[in-house]
């Protein structure tokens, strides 16, 4: 078992319930808006805890990629369809769906803390500080760029042959069309 | 640090399918679904710190798949807007038996 210095640890649990808070705060919003807000707030909260967990890179990923495009294009779309008014806003479905809802969240909270006293496997855990040493060793981006580019490099150029597909998918869906407009 | 991380990612996790459960409104059930999306990524980051950085190579996949999903799942949402003037799920039966 690690040793965490006192300083560490708060901050790891301030950061863990800043973002179940702001979560909390983005389900029970009616604004569309102020619900996009809440999730940036808790995507700058998990950012903040990949850093703390050694995975720089990863949290600076967050921030740009999750806080700063996938949010923008949200919040581009929620003002484009001008979401804001009345009838748009009492959107909580009925008791039994809400009914419904409790439950799972009472079985999947019953799951987690079945699962949070499982012993990780010893044989398979690094030794303590690994991560931090490879961090030290080849760097924030080359310590992930090293197996993503020989390991992982098949699935790195999947991956970009699923953006293109996305691309060409969102352009053509969200194209406008007039009628008599051929194809 | 691993049992905490995970905590947290697994309360996040279940706040996301509440609100898929719960929301009416198409854009925010999207979110929700981002908001689990990022649930996960937490996880294979704390389990990252101890079995390995694949993790996190996980992590920059996953990250990607978002990335595509909302720009796609987005565009759909703008269509169906387009042609019947809402994006709450209860007006949005077509496949209703």
């Amino acid at each position: 078992m690690e040793h965490y210095p006192l300083f560490y640890t708060f901050h790891f649990y301030l950061f863990g319930v800043i973002a179940i808070a702001s979560a909390i705060c983005f389900v029970t919003r009616k604004s569309p808006v102020a619900a996009a807000l809440w999730l940036v707030n808790t995507m700058f909260s998990i950012a903040a805890l990949y850093v703390m967990m050694d995975a720089h890179f990863i949290g600076a990923i967050q921030v740009l990629v999750y806080a700063g495009a996938i949010m923008v294009v949200f919040l581009f779309v929620i003002m484009l369809l001008n979401l804001g008014h009345a009838s748009e806003l009492a959107d909580v479905r009925s008791h039994r769906w809400r009914l419904a809802a409790g439950l799972v969240g009472l079985v999947l909270l019953a799951q987690i803390f079945a699962l949070t006293r499982v012993r990780t496997v010893e044989a398979l855990t690094l030794p303590a500080g690994t991560a931090s040493a490879q961090l030290q060793q080849y760097g924030a981006v080359g310590s992930v760029a090293g197996p993503l580019f020989t390991t992982y490099l098949l699935p790195f150029e999947i991956t970009s042959v699923l953006l293109l597909a996305a691309i060409v998918g969102a352009v053509m869906i969200g194209r406008h069309r007039r009628v008599g407009d051929a194809g | 640090m691993l049992a905490e991380a995970l905590f947290f990612s697994a309360v996040l996790f279940t706040i996301g399918v509440i609100g898929v459960l719960t929301r009416r409104n198409a854009i925010i059930v999207f979110m929700c679904v981002e908001l689990m999306l990022n649930a996960v990524n937490l996880s294979f980051v704390a389990f990252s710190r101890a079995y390995g950085v694949a993790g996190q190579v996980f992590v920059f996949f996953v990250m990607t798949v978002a990335a595509a999903e909302a720009a796609v799942g987005l565009a759909i949402i703008i269509s169906i807007f387009r042609h019947r003037q809402t994006v709450n799920l209860q007006n949005i039966n077509l496949l209703k038996g």
